[in-house]
């Protein structure tokens, strides 16, 4: 509908959109060129019913001589051929444009879908899990609703609308100018009055998005709704935002309804003027009166496609919406890249040397510094604990070493190696972090454990609850490593998952392990007893542990105490617990805690 | 086919009695457009007739006077005909927002209603889908059914006007809605598997997703991406091959939609051709009839599109009926408690608790169909609570001590009942807990968990969660003196005062995010401020550093005369303020008493809550041995 005016900065960006479609899904242009051609043909078909009208009217009931029963009966049987035809060419084209498009809609999906995973960790906790989730599927939904109908509307619309005008001038040239004359005013406002539809669309999107929020506080939120008598808050939150969207839809629903009868009303005006002004001519001799009525069947070739446009542009600002939302999702930086080829570098083998060189953190895009100055040697097959107070800026330091995040200065140096010259993927196969909160998938138990070493067979599965003397724990389940853990692990107690993704951890078999918090839900007997099956596991590899219990700090070699982003003290902890230093304070705060 | 069209046409004339005046307005503006409709090509037909071909064959004189009224009848029908449609299309708009908001709220009133045991046995993300997708599902089709109401006029009324001009072409004409019937009903019999089978793959697609970036973390720590991204790519593809098979036959039916009303024009102006020679029609007959043919076309495909969402709104009310006529509830008593500012008494007695198995969607059974092999037979679960009995004298601190998946968070719920026993009984001032009214518990009792949920609001109003509305009576309104002082006493003062925007700085979802520690400073303020007479601290304090937590438990000393505590607990500084403590082991009680006394005669009991001292004492040992060998 564009073509008619001058390229606006919108169309201009749509051609942009276009070509980034093409670099990410090349597949939507397979075939394309054919496809439109056959679809183009296909408008043909439009054009039967008119012509079959004007040639009954004008050659067979008008033939001189009284009405030509048989020529009528060979056109009308003609007409008909041709529909069947393009009705199969119709067929073709949907088809081959279904194929075409979904290939390209699943791998955008899939690339979509990589990038969030390639994203740093820290930009996936700021924004809204739900979000992205509909990047890989109502966003890419809406992209394929507008390729697949929409699109093709278009397309055929345009064939017919060119078509059918072109058959009105040779048919009268004034009557054909009496119709262009009512549809492109009313094509050009209805791109005018399609402005406020769309607003009024995204509102209700929005207002969608607040509704959802509204209701998943009375599902996700029921304890603490429960425990505190809280609901009437609740079901007030959710009133409101149930009819704010219901007064934003009906709203935009007025606002289509208003557009879509300008349509009907300007069809009706071109109905009347073609009886009015083609009578008018038909008595000057003008037209034939088989054109004139055939003008009536060609108008109606216009409606469709002007009230079409409506939707079609409804879809188009959806999908584009969409389009942008999910290149916008592919096109974020990635905060913590692969390195360039000629970057790229191995870890060498074995246990892995960590050296932290005067390194800063600053959270991206503020300027809170979360830790500077920081150096740290740790050796080879050494086992350190990072203790410090909540916020002082421990977790970041284990996310430093296993490379979740880069420093904003200085380097972190594995085995000798700039951790942002290894590949993410060999990275974190020698290089492991446990977070506190051990995430479990919807699966069983053995299924979550082989996560850490695809192939896995249940043998080695057991083993590793074995290793970390945690084979009474497994065995006591009801259906043992066949137990679901189910969503999120939510059968599991949070202690208890953290058990399975430590058995996780140590099936993949790192050769740096850094726990943050690993064992923080866990019991003392049985973080006890997992501190000494640890201590064997980990002999030959090195290791962090990042704990607020001063027993895990204890039995490792080597204490960082961190506070305020900076490291304060480094030493044993039996010498750290008697210099008079931050660790002497936390020690005396927990031995008095647990004697 | 037919029995979903006979439960979805139900389930929509529920709908119609919910909102009878907007349904009604929008049947009356159908009607209104679909007999304008009609008239329109009735008037066509008959204008040619008198007006256009006398005029244009020159076998008659016409008026241009006649012409121009001609034109403005027809373009008087057309504003009615207009304002049909306005009326059809925005009273359909508004009946399905109405029912999509009143069973939004229906269904939120039941979330908030339902037990949570129940609530533990339903995916929350499901839930949310229902209040969201599956209630948009179900009134779809409201949009378009007046439209295919008032399309019945029309076709009544063209029917009638065609018969009118000429019974034999009118019979030819209309043999294409039969025709076109067939095909929809043909269309949406092969087209409805195929259908549910994209809507299943895309309810995977995206579990698939949402699973795996909730994941993230440990997908990045693990080094999964490849293997994610194959999952993924794995479904993604099977929703693609879904979808072209779906496309396949929509790619057929349209054009044989399209075509159909096509083939009839041309019958009737074949057949027409042949009356006409016979002097049986003339052609201002053969234009009505043609013409007529021409303007149902496309209104008749509204058909098509209710039988199209019919499915949708089976799915759809199934999953929200199964929802809002769930059997249970919280049945709450009609008993009050004694107004009292002294800590509360609670006792338990033979408490069992067994966690529910989780909930079958609603349509899962159906969508599997019967050849799916059922789940194997599950070995049941032990009880996670079983004869649990205690009782916790008024103003006393009692700590539950046990291990890993011992029954404690359990016990912990139970007591301020937030899931109800499956054997025994709670009783909080000597009345079983069941038996006081809906708020008498909360209203004595709070419990704060071990991980709590942050609502997407301020500080304030996380805190004080609706009790500093201007509804709650005077005495039990929370104001902002309250909630610091609360802040205070939970050591998050501090934290809360350096937030940009204090207490009224969004937290949760959308607004800063808190740390652990924080969060379960936040969740105890909660609690403190509705001054409770028996606080539950379920391992509330776990994600404190000891400093802070052994500050947040000498405040609650030294202003907690008035209330009863029960604490889980592992640490001996936290056992230590406890007057009593209770040992759960795979829930049951193996012992209780006062602390040294249980220290002195059970042993799993000094395992558990020994475990560090000795570790480290042993480590010492071993040092020491070390140096001195």
């Amino acid at each position: 509908m564009s073509a008619t005016t001058a390229p606006s900065p919108a169309d201009r960006r749509r051609e942009g959109v276009l070509r980034r479609s093409r670099e990410l899904a090349p597949q939507f242009a397979d075939g394309l060129g054919l496809t439109l051609a056959i679809a183009a043909a296909t408008t043909l078909g439009k054009l039967v019913v008119p012509i079959a009208v004007q040639q009954t009217i004008d050659t067979g009931v008008l033939a001189d001589g009284g009405p030509d029963v048989g020529r009528v009966v060979l056109i009308c049987a003609l007409a008909a051929a041709v529909l069947v035809v393009t009705s199969v060419t119709a067929w073709v084209v949907n088809v081959r444009l279904f194929r075409a498009t979904e290939a390209g809609l699943a791998n955008l999906r899939t690339r979509a879908f990589r990038h969030v995973h390639d994203l740093s960790v820290l930009t996936q906790s700021g924004e809204r899990r739900g979000s992205l989730v509909s990047r890989v599927t109502s966003d890419v939904d809406t992209i394929s609703t507008f390729l697949q109908t929409g699109m093709l509307v278009l397309v055929l619309s345009l064939g017919q609308v060119v078509l059918a005008t072109a058959l009105m001038l040779v048919y009268s040239w004034q009557l054909a100018l009496v119709v262009i004359g009512c549809f492109v005013p009313l094509v050009l406002a209805r791109h005018q009055l399609q402005r406020p539809v769309a607003r009024a669309y995204a509102a209700v999107r929005v207002r969608m998005g607040e509704l959802l929020g509204a209701v998943s506080e009375t599902v996700v939120g029921a304890d603490v709704i429960r425990a505190h008598a809280a609901s009437a808050r609740s079901w007030r939150n959710v009133d409101a935002a149930v009819e704010a969207h219901r007064k934003q839809a009906v709203k935009a629903q007025v606002a289509t309804a208003a557009t879509f009868s300008t349509g009907v009303l300007v069809s009706g005006l071109v109905v009347a003027l073609v009886i009015v002004v083609g009578t008018l001519l038909g008595v000057d001799d003008d037209i034939t009166l088989g054109r004139l009525l055939a003008f009536l069947f060609l108008a109606q070739l216009w409606v469709g496609p002007v009230q079409a446009a409506t939707e079609v542009l409804n879809e188009l600002q959806n999908a584009l919406a969409g389009w942008r939302r999910v290149v916008d999702l592919v096109d974020t930086p990635v905060v913590v890249p692969d390195p360039a080829p000629e970057r790229v570098r191995e870890l060498p083998a074995g246990p892995v040397e960590v050296r932290v060189e005067d390194v800063a953190y600053t959270y991206p895009g503020t300027d809170r510094v979360v830790l500077s100055g920081v150096d740290l040697h740790l050796p080879a097959g050494s086992r350190t604990a990072v203790v410090g107070e909540t916020g002082s800026g421990k977790t970041t330091l284990a996310r430093l070493v296993t490379r979740l995040v880069d420093p904003a200065s200085g380097r972190v140096l594995l085995n000798g190696v700039d951790a942002r010259d290894l590949p993410g993927r060999e990275l974190h196969r020698r290089v492991v972090a446990v977070p506190q909160e051990g995430f479990l998938f919807d699966a069983t138990v053995g299924d979550n454990v082989r996560r850490g070493r695809p192939g896995a067979t249940d043998d080695d599965v057991t083993a590793a609850f074995a290793d970390l003397g945690l084979t009474a724990w497994l065995e006591d389940l009801p259906e043992g490593l066949d137990t679901p853990v189910g969503q999120r692990g939510e059968r599991l107690s949070a202690g208890e998952r953290q058990l399975v993704a430590l058995a996780r951890a140590h099936l993949a078999d790192p050769d740096l392990l850094v726990l943050d918090e690993a064992t923080s839900s866990v019991d003392p007997a049985t973080e006890v007893r997992l501190q000494r099956a640890l201590e064997g596991v980990l002999s030959g590899r090195t290791s962090v542990a990042i704990a607020h219990r001063l027993s895990t700090a204890e039995a490792a070699d080597t204490v960082v105490v961190v506070d305020s982003g900076r490291v304060v003290e480094v030493g044993p902890a039996a010498e750290l617990a008697h210099a008079g230093g931050p660790y002497s304070r936390l020690h005396a705060a927990w031995t008095a805690q647990h004697s | 086919m037919s029995g979903t069209f006979v439960s979805g046409m139900r389930t929509l004339a529920r709908g119609a009695r919910e909102e009878p005046r907007l349904f009604g307005l929008a049947v009356v503006g159908s009607f209104v457009y679909g007999a304008g409709t009609a008239a329109t090509g009735w008037l066509v037909g008959r204008t040619t007739e008198r007006v256009v071909v006398p005029a244009v064959t020159g076998e008659g004189s016409v008026d241009t006077g006649d012409v121009w009224l001609a034109g403005a009848t027809l373009m008087g029908v057309t504003l009615v005909t207009v304002v049909g449609i306005l009326l059809r299309r925005i009273a359909a708009g508004a009946t399905m927002y109405a029912l999509q908001a009143r069973y939004r709220r229906r269904l939120a009133r039941r979330y908030l209603e339902l037990p949570l045991s129940w609530h533990h046995a339903h995916p929350a993300g499901r839930l949310l889908a229902t209040a969201g997708s599956d209630v948009e599902a179900t009134w779809q089709a409201m949009a378009v059914l007046p439209f295919a109401l008032g399309v019945v006029v029309l076709i009544a009324v063209a029917g009638v006007a065609m018969a009118a001009a000429d019974p034999v072409l009118a019979a030819v004409g209309l043999l294409v809605l039969p025709a076109l019937l067939a095909a929809n009903v043909a269309y949406q019999r092969r087209m409805s598997p195929r259908v549910a089978r994209v809507q299943q793959l895309r309810g995977e697609v995206s579990a698939t997703a949402h699973e795996s970036f909730e994941g993230a973390l440990v997908v990045k720590t693990l080094g999964l991406g490849e293997e994610e991204v194959e999952r993924f790519a794995t479904d993604a593809d099977r929703l693609r091959a879904a979808n072209v098979a779906a496309g396949r036959t929509r790619g057929a039916f349209e054009p044989i939609i399209e075509a159909l009303p096509s083939l009839g024009t041309l019958a009737v102006l074949a057949v027409g051709v042949a009356r006409a020679a016979a002097g049986d029609v003339s052609v201002g007959d053969l234009v009505q009839i043609a013409y007529l043919l021409s303007l149902l076309a496309f209104p008749v495909r509204s058909f098509g599109w209710v039988l199209a969402e019919l499915p949708r709104t089976v799915a759809g009310d199934a999953r929200v009926q199964a929802v809002l006529r769930e059997a249970a509830t919280t049945p709450w008593g009609a008993r009050d408690l004694p107004a009292s500012q002294a800590p509360a008494t609670v006792a338990a007695t033979g408490l069992g608790y067994r966690h529910p198995e989780p909930a079958a969607d609603p349509l899962a059974a159906q969508r599997r169909g019967p050849d799916a092999p059922a789940r194997p037979a599950r070995r049941e679960a032990r009880p996670a609570l079983a004869d649990v009995t205690l009782d916790v004298a008024p103003g006393t601190t009692v700590a539950v001590v046990g291990g890993t998946g011992a029954g404690k968070s359990t016990l912990a719920g139970l007591l301020v009942r937030l899931v109800d026993p499956t054997s025994g009984q709670v009783l909080l001032d000597g009345v079983d807990v069941r038996e006081l009214a809906e708020g008498r518990v909360a209203g004595a009792a709070a419990l704060v968990p071990q991980t709590t949920f942050v609502f997407d609001d301020t500080v304030r109003g996380n805190i004080a969660l609706g009790l500093d509305s201007e509804e709650v009576p005077a005495d039990r309104r929370v104001d902002d003196e309250d909630v610091w002082q609360a802040l205070r006493l939970a050591r998050a003062e501090d934290f809360v005062a350096a937030l940009p925007h204090g207490l009224d700085e969004l937290v949760g979802e959308r607004g800063s995010t808190l740390s652990g520690g924080q969060r379960q400073r936040l969740a105890l303020a909660r609690a403190l401020v509705r001054r409770p007479r028996l606080l539950v601290l379920d391992d509330a304090t776990s994600a404190l550093d000891p400093a802070v937590e052994r500050a947040v438990l000498d405040g609650l000393a030294d202003s907690g005369a008035g209330t009863t505590v029960v604490v889980v607990a592992y640490r001996p500084a936290t056992i230590a303020l406890a007057d009593e403590v209770v040992h759960l082991e795979r829930g049951r009680v193996v012992d209780r008493g006062p602390a040294d006394e249980v220290a002195a005669r059970d042993e799993g009991y000094r395992e558990l809550v020994t475990a560090y001292a000795r570790a480290a004492r042993e480590r010492g040992e071993a040092a020491r041995g070390a140096g001195m060998a």
